[in-house]
């Protein structure tokens, strides 16, 4: 042996690294997007194939060429970019539409920032939202799930939420608008259109069980948001019902599920601390309901976690670790 | 009592105690050995002995040179051939005695025989002076001087003394086979350090899995029967052994930023201290052997071996004993892969505190960092609840005050961030340096007062 490697200490490391925890973050992501081909078909595969082409292409161009630090491109996070931007997006969102998304994302939101890590907000959602200010009609056109690959005519028609929405300020009462649309409140797997990630609560659910096996993400995040949506629908609901939606149509609609389990945990934009993620988790939780009950937009989830992601790094200042023989 | 554990941080390295079943062998001796005069914290030891001197065995060649030191003796007999700088492993120049080799002649007054003395002596001045002047100094990685350590200052008294048999390094098996080979020794080495802390509770802590040696010091503690003495199964999980850590989980009691164990009655003492103890007291036999472990990723388990060595014996004469460096060891390091020394200079010779000649392949080599996903793990991980990240980015503003405030100088340099961080960022080596930074200036603080 000629020479010998002379580095302080430690001297192994964990098999953990980025690309491995974006790669469980794949993974998590696999059945809720085996879910929503099945229901949306090719067009939606169309979307997926756009929105993650672009994103891990147009990261790898603007390290390469505009910052000239190839080193700063991370395939598999811009992938975990690409199919959360599809997931929040319309099947029938025109590939330009989702490729604008996608130069949003990517290109503003993470990387004029500094790249991986440094950015603010989080790409994905700031990508939809800036396509739904940007495209309103293109971005509510949402088709009703077909259950087949050969549907050609895909029925396309609003989401409950809007539905709702538009009848209360219509004057009618959440019944009137249900009765008049044929649905019923009982829909967990199917039957409710929307943005492809939002249709499968068990998929989603089945992908996050993954992350926290798999200890990627801590649970506190998604439960406080989760728990902050039921305790405000539940109160609203049971004041006054014909008017405030319920606490499982609050918590399945919406993208609320997708947005607590796999937006709002995104490390980047999230608070570093569990306390402080509870906080965040509830700041969520609380302007989803705001946005949903007062507001004029339907949803509101993608807003909500944006508007969160301005305080992380107060939330940061404001929470730290129990220091040993500090107390 | 369930099993124990610390309350704050920590990780689960994979174990890698590849020759914990390969028996203690004694290594026979070279030619020549070197003696370094710094091989315990505190001051430099001070040569009393001159080139030409015959010496024996256990003979003093060194005396302290401070409050905080400790006696050197001669591991061989010999002759004095030299006194002066040499490279130690990390290739800084100290004070060295070179010793050649003649025959194997042990200096007077030194039990050499196997019996086991039970009996402790009665007289804690004459203990404490057994231990001082047989140069004994903390095995488990500090090297503090044990003396020093055994005698608290006026108005502070020992409730717990902890015998640290966590050994939560990987690879290593030093302690290990001490516990099951010598475990007599050790507890009897644990009652007389009692004896001298004034018959306070003793805890001797190993981790749950090596469940031969918690079964073998539970028999010796029964079969000796010392009074208030009592062994407790720590969950392995590193650093388990560190010494903050042990004190929160044998006594749930923290140690304040700065302060010292005995603040909150703690003494931690090392099971390879303790069977120091025990020869330096009940057979008067100097520190001058020591139990290192030769392992690796890259080395075969035949060739990994305990070996009870006699402190002064180059590295290099281990390693070629041993069989040679092996095929595909990129990094040689002496201690455990998470807070050990990679080796620069393997000619360095052996210290009382050398635990380990570690081989890692290039499976271990550093990879590029990334940038920071801020996951948070590496805050999740630090035992004393820093924030590597934020002291990182403090260090590179050069913020010290902030450094400070955010408890740089707490840092155990345990590694865990480190190894913790998917990114692979070198925290540790950005925190010691902050560490650094805020220890001078605190330092420059006291002084002026």
């Amino acid at each position: 042996m000629d020479k010998v490697i002379v580095s302080p200490s430690p001297h192994v490391h964990s098999p953990a690294s980025t690309d491995g925890i974006m790669r469980d973050v794949i993974i998590a992501l696999v059945p809720a997007l085996l879910v929503s081909f099945l229901f949306y078909g090719w067009s939606q595969l169309l979307v997926l194939a756009v929105s993650c082409v672009s994103c891990v292409g147009l990261e790898w161009l603007i390290a390469r060429f505009l910052f000239k630090r190839p080193g700063l491109f991370s395939g598999t996070s811009a992938l975990v970019t690409g199919i959360l931007l599809a997931m929040n997006l319309p099947c029938t969102t025109p590939w330009w539409i989702v490729f604008i998304g996608a130069l949003f994302a990517i290109g503003v939101v993470k990387m004029s920032f500094g790249g991986l890590g440094q950015n603010l907000f989080n790409p994905a959602i700031a990508g939809r939202v800036f396509l739904l200010v940007s495209f309103p009609v293109q971005m509510t056109n949402w088709t009703m799930p077909a259950n087949s690959f050969a549907a050609v005519d895909a029925v396309t028609g609003s989401t409950p939420l809007s539905l709702i929405k538009e009848g209360l300020k219509s004057g009618q009462s959440i019944g009137d608008v249900l009765a008049a649309n044929g649905m019923d409140m009982g829909m967990l797997l199917r039957d409710i259109g929307g943005s492809s990630g939002e249709i499968s609560a068990i998929a989603l659910l089945v992908g996050f069980c993954y992350l926290l096996i798999r200890r990627v993400v801590k649970p506190w995040i998604p439960l406080s948001i989760l728990l902050t949506v039921a305790l405000i629908a539940g109160i609203f609901h049971a004041v006054d019902p014909a008017h405030y939606t319920g606490i499982g149509f609050n918590l399945l609609t919406g993208g609320v599920l997708l947005g607590a389990f796999f937006m709002a945990t995104d490390y980047v934009t999230s608070p570093m601390s569990n306390w402080g993620g509870v906080v965040f988790g509830v700041g969520i939780g609380v302007i989803v309901m705001m946005i949903r009950y007062f507001g004029s937009y339907p949803e509101g989830m993608s807003f909500a976690i944006l508007i969160m992601n301005c305080f992380v790094p107060l939330i940061n200042r404001a929470f730290h670790q129990k220091k040993y023989g500090r107390a | 009592m369930g099993k124990l554990t610390f309350s704050i941080g920590g990780i689960h390295p994979a174990d890698r105690k590849i020759a914990r079943e390969r028996q203690i062998e004694v290594l026979p001796l070279p030619d020549k050995v070197y003696v370094s005069m710094f091989q315990h914290l505190g001051a430099m030891a001070k040569p009393v002995v001159s080139v030409g001197d015959t010496v024996k065995a256990g003979q003093i060649i060194a005396e302290p040179g401070g409050f905080i030191s400790a006696y050197i003796h001669s591991p061989v007999s010999g002759t004095v051939k030299s006194i002066g700088p040499r490279k130690d492993l990390a290739g800084f120049n100290q004070m060295h005695i070179e010793i050649a080799v003649e025959g194997d002649e042990w200096a007077e007054g030194i039990d050499l025989s196997p019996e086991l003395v039970t009996d402790i002596p009665e007289d804690k001045a004459f203990i404490l002076d057994r231990i001082k002047m047989n140069g004994v100094v903390g095995l488990g990685g500090a090297t503090f001087p044990a003396h020093v350590k055994l005698n608290p200052p006026p108005g502070k008294t020992a409730d717990c003394l902890i015998l640290n048999g966590a050994e939560c390094e990987p690879y290593l098996t030093s302690d290990y086979r001490i516990l099951l080979e010598r475990t007599d020794e050790i507890v009897v080495g644990a009652a007389i350090m009692q004896k001298v802390l004034g018959g306070c509770r003793c805890v001797i802590g190993i981790e749950e899995n090596k469940p031969e040696a918690i079964a073998a010091a539970r028999a010796s503690v029964a079969k000796l029967g010392y009074p208030n003495m009592e062994v407790a199964v720590l969950k392995k999980r590193y650093p388990q052994g560190g010494e903050k850590q042990l004190i929160d989980a044998v006594m749930h009691r923290q140690v304040k930023s700065g302060g010292l164990p005995i603040d909150v009655g703690a003494v931690v003492q090392n099971v390879a201290t303790s069977l120091a103890v025990y020869e330096a007291v009940q057979k008067n036999k100097p520190l001058v052997t020591n139990v290192l472990t030769v392992t690796g990723d890259c080395l075969p388990v035949e060739r990994q071996h305990n070996y009870l060595f006699r402190i002064g014996v180059p590295l290099s004469f281990i390693a070629e004993y041993a069989g040679g460096i092996p095929e595909g060891a990129v990094k040689i390091v002496s201690g455990g892969p998470m807070m050990g020394k990679a080796i620069a200079n393997l000619d360095a010779t052996t210290v009382k505190g050398s635990s380990s000649i570690l081989y890692l392949s290039a499976a271990t080599e550093r990879k590029a960092e990334s940038n920071c996903i801020r996951c948070g793990r590496c805050a999740d991980a630090c035992p004393m609840g820093l924030e590597p990240f934020l002291l990182k980015s403090l260090y590179a503003a050069g913020d010290v005050p902030a450094l400070e405030q955010n408890a740089a100088q707490d840092c155990i340099e345990c590694g865990c961030c480190q190894y913790s961080c998917p990114a692979y960022i070198p925290l540790l080596d950005n925190i010691r340096q902050a560490k650094g930074q805020v220890m001078a200036v605190i330092r420059a603080r006291n002084a002026k007062k």
